[in-house]
């Protein structure tokens, strides 16, 4: 197999104490040669064995870099199944940048994104979920979204749907055995039997679609609501985070769940602004942003941001909202702190517990405290979400919908009386969607078990 | 002496159920044609079961007669007993069997053969294959001067040359009978076997293989008590198989077949006698077909199982054999004995015909083509069990379209290659020639992924048009299945536009078939749709209806009141051939494609799939193997345009309609 020689940073961009540069194709050895330097220098790693680890510095134009461990893998005995080098060094940002380059001078090419995974699946070492799920580990934004992502790794999810195939290809099986021998095997009460296997299969795929839903907040980071009185400033506000940011927001609208207005990613923590509040909607009626609405935002929120004109004094409703904060991980920010202030940090500190900041959204100050404290709490672990394991991407979900509306066919089915062979069509589809769920094959296994499974006569 | 020289432009070495389809098809496309039989006796000849169809089975025969073949004309005239099969299910599996009368069915089809322009019968056994580069070796003169199949040899001698082969040996290559430790170097039915002839296909560099199948007793009519076993009858009212007879036609007195069981008795002499057993004792070599087992193999595998169901059927109107459907065996004569006699009804049986285990020499088909020629030998072609099928209706489908590719090849044509959503024998051959079949491999309703749109009632629907282009069917009945067509757009249009009001007529006649009352105004597609009613019982209530012939009036019942399971299926159809239009270049050397795994590569150069679709169907391929596939044929479409273009242009292997 040819392949170009690829290379990048493996681990984190992050101060960690230990940082991964892999490097992987048919070259990898050689170029890992070009950069590396044994203690005696002596040692040649394209002529050490598989599956061993070398220790030694890395140089570039022959001044050392690092003190580092190499891991030497020969395809296909490796992650992506090609010759495969991985340089254990000191972590950190700039060292983990001087390797790559010197590595990328040596004749790498830098990786694309997943391009160790597509690889990897390329190759035959992996199936299409793992290969997904590691391409969200790459892509993970947060610690809990890679907790999420390594137990899909570990086949989690391909241990239910794989169950549920092993379920619908029994019952495909049973069906078609019938109708190829219908003198020996009979479908008698079939159909009463089917249903209660079916309302099981469906019980499933909706919890694997409510982790969905869960697997959303891991991958894009924190659920924020800006919550405050009209006029307060938090259009002003949004618009000056998402404007810092402008480069990196994607804009996930149209999303199923509630809709997300804005993803904001400030120093690799990702906030998605819900619009629960009426954050555009400045001219809202007093009546119609009242607490109730809050309540509801604060509920559905990981982090509250408590938006308060410093210019005013605290009425009962300010009092009931922050009464409602008091279980909530939340921010109080004081706009517009350019202006005549009434109220100050230390004013309502007795009031709540939480951080308060003094913002300007007219001259940006606080602006970068505020930012400062949100990566604070997420890296301290503040911000914490449920822990289900199945995190799942959208093309798998629409697979899973799929099967879930053809089980629901094949119900309708056999309520309406239909023949058994009947089924078979809509049984079959769930089967196709779960199977390119986890990229298996279709053919072949349906006969297979007929054969294993029923005696058949002739 | 000088050996007989002779000059054709087919010919076909086998006269059974494919060879008979084969040669009819290439004289009726006006071929010059010759068939080679070991005995004349034996055209056609059924050596084991006495039925034609069954599930899936007589869809095979439906779609030969609509494509122009020769089977379900041939049935219909020879049956003694006809069902159709799964009437209780829905309408895609329903399935005709019919019982034939063997020497009947035997003797109508030879004359079907004699009476052929174009077609010529020869009792001879043909030994070798010999391509031009063959013949010049022997110092003669080929119409071709490629590694092209250029004639072949008869063990006599003689040559005769020809444009095109085509091999239809069913069991007979180095065919051995077993029963017990009696083993006899014979073809089916102590016919002699061909000996010659694999040597010379192993010479050319293909590669046999050897598989077993096995055929139960016959036993002598008048020493069964049948007051001991269930009558099985016909129908009442007998649909033919082929779209041109008439029904009125086939409404004949029909025997009936007769239903027993085996008992621990049975399964007691089979287990302590089972080192008898030449498949136990390690004696076959060939590998035998699951879903046909021998009473041996049943037992041993389902061991839970106390009681099998045995079904006895006699094998002609002028014979007292009756054939022991369910019972086959290659244990010695004396268990043989024993063993039929534990039966209920057979205490007192007389064997005429002792049940045996026949091996014989095969292809695995992945050596073919789907047009059913050998890619290592341009011109030869194959059908049947040679090609690793089994079952009568198998062997014909192939058969025919094997006649039909190689007069097409003769004729400069474009090969006719039916797809897996277009009929059953489309499923059949993509399963024989991309996968890899252990065993002798018969069709069955869950091979066919969209079995609901090839249905055995719309066969003629979905192939007539075909067989009108390829050459095998007359206008009049193309035109025919057009003026059906119509037929059956028309009244469905009209039906959905008929709407029936909540009227004491129309409440009274829901009620008389236990249907929910109206509450409003419903289209009678509507109530077609209700499991408990359909389009002829809604008959009264449908002032004006027009007077249609039968199979419209059916197809429109089964078109709407499963439009819904349709619309689904042709969605699935659609995802298909979305795939089977990627198409692939052919030659191509897989090596050179980075990302395939090593294995991949080895079976794509192997098999040179025709496109994706075909790829992924092939054994050892796997989707991630799919996935690069698609992306060098992305790449492809950027960095070599001109290759690109050329797929979508050059091979397209449809005979378009």
């Amino acid at each position: 197999m040819k392949s170009d020689t690829i290379a990048a940073i493996a681990t984190a961009m992050s101060p960690s104490g230990i940082g991964i540069v892999r490097i992987s194709g048919s070259d990898a050895f050689a170029v890992a040669d070009r950069v590396y330097r044994s203690k005696s220098g002596k040692v040649r790693l394209c002529e050490c064995e598989s599956h061993t680890i070398q220790y030694g510095y890395i140089c570039d134009n022959g001044q050392v870099i690092d003190e580092v461990m190499v891991l030497l893998m020969r395809g296909p005995r490796s992650y992506t199944a090609e010759d495969t080098v991985e340089i254990d060094c000191h972590g950190g940002v700039y060292l983990m940048g001087r390797i790559l380059e010197a590595v990328i001078a040596a004749g790498a090419r830098p990786a694309e994104p997943g391009e160790f995974t597509k690889r990897a699946f390329l190759n035959g070492r992996i199936d299409l979920t793992r290969a997904e799920a590691v391409i969200d580990v790459i892509n993970a934004k947060n610690e809990y979204a890679l907790r999420g992502s390594m137990d899909q790794l570990q086949g989690a999810l391909h241990e239910q749907v794989r169950k549920m195939r092993e379920v619908l290809l029994h019952e495909l099986a049973l069906i078609e055995s019938a109708l190829d021998d219908p003198e020996h095997i009979t479908l008698e009460g079939y159909g009463s039997q089917l249903k209660d296997t079916v309302d099981n299969l469906l019980k499933t795929v909706d919890k694997l679609l409510k982790s969905f839903e869960n697997g959303r907040i891991f991958k894009e980071g924190v659920n924020t609501v800006i919550v405050g009185k009209p006029n307060v400033g938090k259009s002003s506000l949004l618009n000056i985070l998402v404007g810092r940011e402008r480069a990196i927001v994607t804009d996930v609208a149209g999303t199923t769940r509630d809709v997300i207005e804005e993803q904001i990613n400030l120093n690799g923590v990702t906030l998605n602004i819900m619009d629960t509040a009426g954050i555009h909607d400045t001219d809202d009626c007093v009546e119609r942003i009242g607490v109730e609405r809050a309540r509801k935002a604060a509920a559905e929120a990981d982090l509250v941001i408590y938006v308060m004109d410093a210019t005013r004094e605290p009425d009962g409703e300010d009092e009931a909202i922050m009464e409602l904060l008091l279980e909530k991980q939340a921010l109080v920010l004081l706009n517009k702190s350019d202006l005549r202030v009434v109220l100050t940090p230390e004013k309502i500190k007795s009031k709540i517990n939480k951080q308060i900041i003094s913002v300007s959204a007219k001259d940006l100050t606080g602006i970068s405290q505020l930012e400062e404290i949100i990566c604070k709490m997420f890296f301290q672990g503040e911000l914490k979400y449920n822990d289900e394991i199945y995190a799942i991407n959208v093309r798998q979900k629409n697979l899973l919908v799929t099967a879930g509306e053809h089980l629901k066919l094949v119900k309708q089915s056999i309520t309406d009386g239909m023949p058994e062979d009947f089924y078979s069509i809509d049984l079959m589809s769930a089967y196709e969607a779960l199977g390119n769920m986890i990229g298996e094959a279709v053919e072949d296994d349906l006969v297979e078990e007929i054969f294993s499974k029923f005696c058949m006569g002739k | 002496m000088a050996a007989i020289e002779e000059s054709y432009d087919v010919v076909v070495v086998g006269a059974g159920h494919a060879g008979c389809e084969a040669a009819l098809a290439c004289a009726r496309l006006g071929m010059e044609t010759i068939i080679f039989t070991v005995s004349i006796e034996s055209i056609a000849m059924m050596p084991c079961n006495p039925n034609i169809g069954g599930s899936s089975k007589g869809h095979l025969v439906r779609e030969i007669d609509a494509l122009g073949g020769e089977m379900g004309k041939n049935i219909d005239k020879t049956f003694i007993q006809s069902k159709m099969l799964n009437r209780s299910k829905g309408p895609a599996v329903h399935s005709l069997r019919a019982q034939a009368d063997k020497a009947a069915y035997t003797a109508e089809m030879r004359k079907t053969l004699q009476n052929t322009d174009h077609l010529t019968i020869r009792q001879a056994e043909v030994s070798e294959i010999l391509t031009a580069e063959d013949l010049s070796g022997l110092g003669k003169t080929a119409w071709t001067e490629d590694a092209r199949v250029a004639a072949v040899r008869t063990v006599s001698g003689a040559i005769y040359y020809c444009k095109a082969v085509i091999l239809c040996t069913g069991t007979y290559l180095k065919a051995r009978c077993l029963t017990g430790e009696m083993i006899s170097n014979t073809g089916p039915n102590g016919l002699s076997a061909a000996n010659y002839l694999t040597d010379s296909l192993v010479s050319h560099g293909i590669e046999v293989r050897r598989f077993k199948t096995g055929t139960p007793a016959r036993i002598d009519r008048r020493s069964i008590d049948f007051s001991k076993m269930e009558e099985q009858r016909g129908d009442e009212r007998v649909v033919p198989f082929s779209f041109t007879t008439n029904p009125d036609d086939v409404q004949i007195d029909q025997v009936s077949c007769w239903l027993t069981y085996t008992n621990e008795r049975t399964h007691e002499i089979i287990r302590t006698n089972l080192d008898r057993s030449p498949i136990y004792a390690g004696i076959i070599e060939g590998t035998g077909p699951r879903y046909c087992p021998s009473i041996e193999d049943k037992v041993v595998k389902f061991a839970d199982k106390d009681r099998h169901q045995i079904f006895v059927e006699p094998e002609g109107l002028d014979t007292n054999e009756m054939y022991i459907g369910g019972m086959s065996s290659s244990l010695p004569e004396d268990v043989q004995f024993e063993m039929y006699r534990t039966l209920p009804g057979l205490e007192n049986a007389k064997i005429v015909r002792n049940a045996y285990a026949i091996e014989y020499d095969c292809i695995d088909a992945c050596q073919l083509y789907a047009s059913l020629e050998f890619k290592k030998m341009p011109g030869l072609f194959s059908g049947g069990q040679f090609n690793g099928s089994s079952g009568y209706e198998e062997a014909a489908g192939q058969g025919l379209i094997a006649g039909i590719n190689a007069s097409r090849k003769i004729m400069g044509k474009e090969p006719l290659i039916l797809d897996r959503s277009q009929a059953y024998i489309g499923v059949l051959i993509d399963d024989l020639v991309t996968k890899k079949n252990r065993e002798p491999y018969r069709m069955m309703t869950s091979r066919a992924e969209y079995r609901l749109i090839l249905r055995q009632d719309n066969a003629d629907l979905r192939l007539t048009k075909i067989g009108y282009e390829v050459g095998l069917i007359e206008r009049e009945r193309y035109d025919r299945v057009c003026e059906k067509e119509r037929l059956i757009e028309e009244e469905i249009r009209r039906v959905k536009r008929v709407k029936l009001g909540a009227s004491a007529r129309v409440q009274a006649l829901l009620e008389q078939y236990g249907s929910i009352a109206l509450n409003t105004g419903v289209f009678l597609s509507e109530l077609m749709r209700r499991p408990e009613l359909d389009y002829e019982k809604l008959g009264p209530l449908d002032e004006n209806r027009p007077n249609l012939p039968p199979d419209v009036r059916e197809q429109v019942n089964i078109l709407i009141k499963y439009e819904g399971y349709i619309e689904r299926q042709v969605k699935q159809v659609e995802k298909f051939r979305r795939l089977e239009k990627k198409k692939l270049p052919v030659p191509y050397d897989y090596g050179t494609i980075s990302g395939l795994r090593i294995e991949a590569q080895q079976k794509l150069n192997e098999f040179q799939p025709l496109n994706i679709g075909q790829a992924g169907r092939i054994s050892g391929v796997t989707p991630a193997d799919v996935s690069v596939l698609l992306v060098y044929l992305e790449q492809l479409k950027y960095l070599n345009r001109d290759l690109f273009n050329s797929l979508n242009e050059g091979i397209d292997n449809e005979v378009s309609v």
